[in-house]
């Protein structure tokens, strides 16, 4: 799904689905056959599976076999077995991209789902005023899209007539500037933390309100307080939802490019083509013309995700037997 | 008060909130609690008060005046104007183009979800274990990894620069599949269904009339969800689109931004930044009416354990 490259929630829907399976096979959305054995499913199923395999089985077949060759300008395509995962094993520039998500992932997600779960609490708590207000408010940068969302931000940066700028002005002062080589990545950092802080939130906040009230009741019964309710009822009943936060996120971080790539107009000499890995994807193939290697690395990033995506999951699901 | 135990979460009396301590219902309210999430509600909005309050700016206010409050002029109208006849009225192009990707892409997207939700939900067939096998491996693959040979696989079928190369692939959303999937094997009760087909109805049949109005919640749902996929998607019309008259919103904009840098380009920052609200609000107001719909949907299908 090429769609899902684009933004983050985009690889969101893919990913839920990765994910799932641990909630989907243990929970079941199927409880129990609806009914005996026979070929009619195949009829609601077939259209969605006849675009999917157009869409998604044949370009992985493509880049797998994209990825074995090397085409030259003279001599032609020529098959070079693992020549490309070679190349790719020994590319500073690929582990600097790479490096760069790595930190990226490891700051910017623990940051987004922190807040996105302690206010996922205070509004289940039911202690807020104005609890739908909170609800619908945090959760609408998520329908302004990456574009939007990172031209509005860029501008927002400008030393020279953004807020930045501004407050730089009425206090005398110098802030430095976020789109700096040194401060960039923190700048896209927040940028996806805006986006996605509520969506996140939202779906903690309706893994929260599945949990029945009779945990509640019990919990109070046995005079625990908020805390413990919090610790001992409300997170381990939201683990799937955690879980499948924290991938998404993963895979989000392993994917990002639209909040770089936009953000390399007024950064330029921050933001290099080969700033995350994506990035790098895309420059050698529609500036290099490298369709070969560009396949390579995709694929790279495709197995990296998906092993780490799973070991995630496993962590995550483990304690739950 | 004990037997009011046994009362649904919702139906709570006024003399129920002592009882009730942390029930998410009437708990005292904390002023403290309210102050810290407002945080988090500030950083949320800010940005888009931002950008209200600088889309009724000049270009030349844009620049002289303080970011978070309006300028020595009102030129929101003016602005909007501009913005929907600049360049012989490409926005307004941008703007039909998005529409035609998202009723396209999102509606195909969310037909296909549903239909094979409710298959996957509700029959058992041959091969029904390998489908699932197949997709949840599939999306597992990061959409990078399918970029540059979709690009590649479109062009040599004719279909790049067409609005083809970006609704088909806006075609398959494997969310908006386990969202259905988990939805229908809740809402539908396999009685109503063998009653229906015990009545001679086919499976057409039984599906359009009897599923389809209990499916309802969880189709807005999904709906939702693929149109913001669809309304915001950048990476894969950047691939796949060459020629400005078939961009949708977030490439054009993109591009205005763009046309300051380039040589002889004319800055028209107020019309990014116009028509940036313009993108956004047909999907808050979309969110606002709907919220009711989607959030039950979301609540019953995707994050249930």
């Amino acid at each position: 799904m090429v769609t899902s490259t684009s933004r983050r929630h985009e690889g969101v829907p893919v990913t839920q689905t990765a994910v799932p399976p641990a909630a989907a096979v243990s929970a079941g959305p199927t409880p129990r056959p609806a009914r005996r054995r026979s070929w009619s499913g195949w009829g609601f199923v077939g259209p969605f599976m006849a675009v999917f395999a157009l869409v998604f089985l044949a370009p992985i077949a493509y880049s797998i076999y994209l990825s074995v060759f090397r085409t030259q300008l003279i001599g032609g395509t020529t098959f070079v077995g693992f020549e490309n995962y070679a190349r790719a094993f020994g590319d500073a520039q690929l582990w600097a991209a790479l490096g760069r998500v790595s930190l990226f992932l490891l700051v910017q997600v623990p940051v987004m789902l922190g807040i996105a779960l302690l206010v996922a609490l205070a509004l289940d708590s039911g202690r807020l005023f104005g609890r739908d207000f909170f609800r619908i408010s945090i959760f609408l940068p998520y329908a302004v899209p990456a574009v939007v969302a990172t031209l509005m931000w860029g501008f927002m940066y400008g030393t020279r007539f953004g807020l930045v700028g501004n407050i730089n002005d009425a206090l005398g002062v110098a802030l430095p500037n976020p789109l700096a080589p040194d401060l960039v990545l923190a700048a896209i950092g927040n940028i996806v933390t805006w986006e996605f802080v509520g969506y996140n939130m939202l779906i903690f906040y309706s893994a929260l309100r599945t949990i029945p009230t009779s945990l509640y009741e019990a919990a109070q019964i046995d005079g625990a307080g908020q805390w413990r309710v919090i610790r001992a009822i409300k997170l381990p009943a939201i683990r799937g939802a955690l879980v499948i936060a924290t991938i998404f996120s993963i895979i989000g971080s392993f994917q990002l490019f639209n909040e770089p790539s936009i953000l390399q107009a007024l950064a330029p000499n921050a933001i290099t083509t080969y700033f995350t890995p994506n990035l790098y994807a895309y420059s050698l193939s529609f500036s290099g013309q490298q369709y070969n290697y560009s396949a390579t690395v995709a694929i790279i990033m495709g197995l990296l995700t998906m092993v780490i995506a799973y070991v995630v999951q496993l962590r995550g699901m483990r304690k739950e037997a | 008060m004990t037997t009011t135990t046994v009362t649904p979460r919702r139906s709570t009396g006024p003399r129920l909130r002592r009882a009730r301590g942390f029930s998410a219902d009437r708990p005292r309210r904390s002023p403290l609690l309210t102050v810290l999430t407002g945080i988090v509600l500030v950083y949320s909005l800010l940005p888009l008060a931002w950008l209200l309050v600088n889309a009724t700016k000049t270009q030349a206010d844009l620049f002289s005046s303080f970011g978070l409050w309006f300028g020595d002029s009102f030129a929101l109208f003016s602005n909007i104007g501009q913005t929907l006849t600049y360049d012989d009225g490409i926005f307004v192009r941008w703007f039909a183009n998005t529409l035609l990707y998202v009723v396209l892409g999102a509606g195909g997207a969310t037909a296909l979800a549903v239909l094979g939700g409710y298959g996957l939900a509700k029959f058992d067939f041959p091969g029904k274990k390998g489908v699932f096998a197949t997709v949840i491996g599939a999306v597992a693959v990061p959409g990078t990894a399918l970029a540059v040979p979709t690009f590649l696989m479109f062009s040599q079928m004719g279909l790049t620069n067409t609005p083809w190369s970006v609704i088909i692939p806006s075609l398959i959303s494997p969310f908006g599949l386990y969202l259905m999937w988990t939805f229908a094997a809740e809402a539908i009760p396999t009685e109503l269904l063998e009653a229906a087909r015990m009545d001679g109805a086919g499976e057409a049949r039984t599906f359009a009339q009897i599923c389809l109005p209990l499916l309802a919640p969880g189709i807005v749902t999904v709906l939702l969800f693929t149109m913001v996929a669809t309304w915001n998607n950048y990476f894969l019309p950047l691939i796949m689109l060459k020629d400005p008259d078939w961009y949708p919103l977030t490439l054009g904009l993109n591009a205005w931004n763009a046309q300051a840098a380039t040589a002889g380009g004319e800055a028209i920052f107020n019309l990014v930044i116009t028509g940036a609200v313009l993108t956004i609000v047909p999907l808050v107001v979309a969110f606002l009416f709907l919220q009711r719909y989607w959030q039950s949907g979301l609540a019953a299908g995707s994050v249930k354990e």
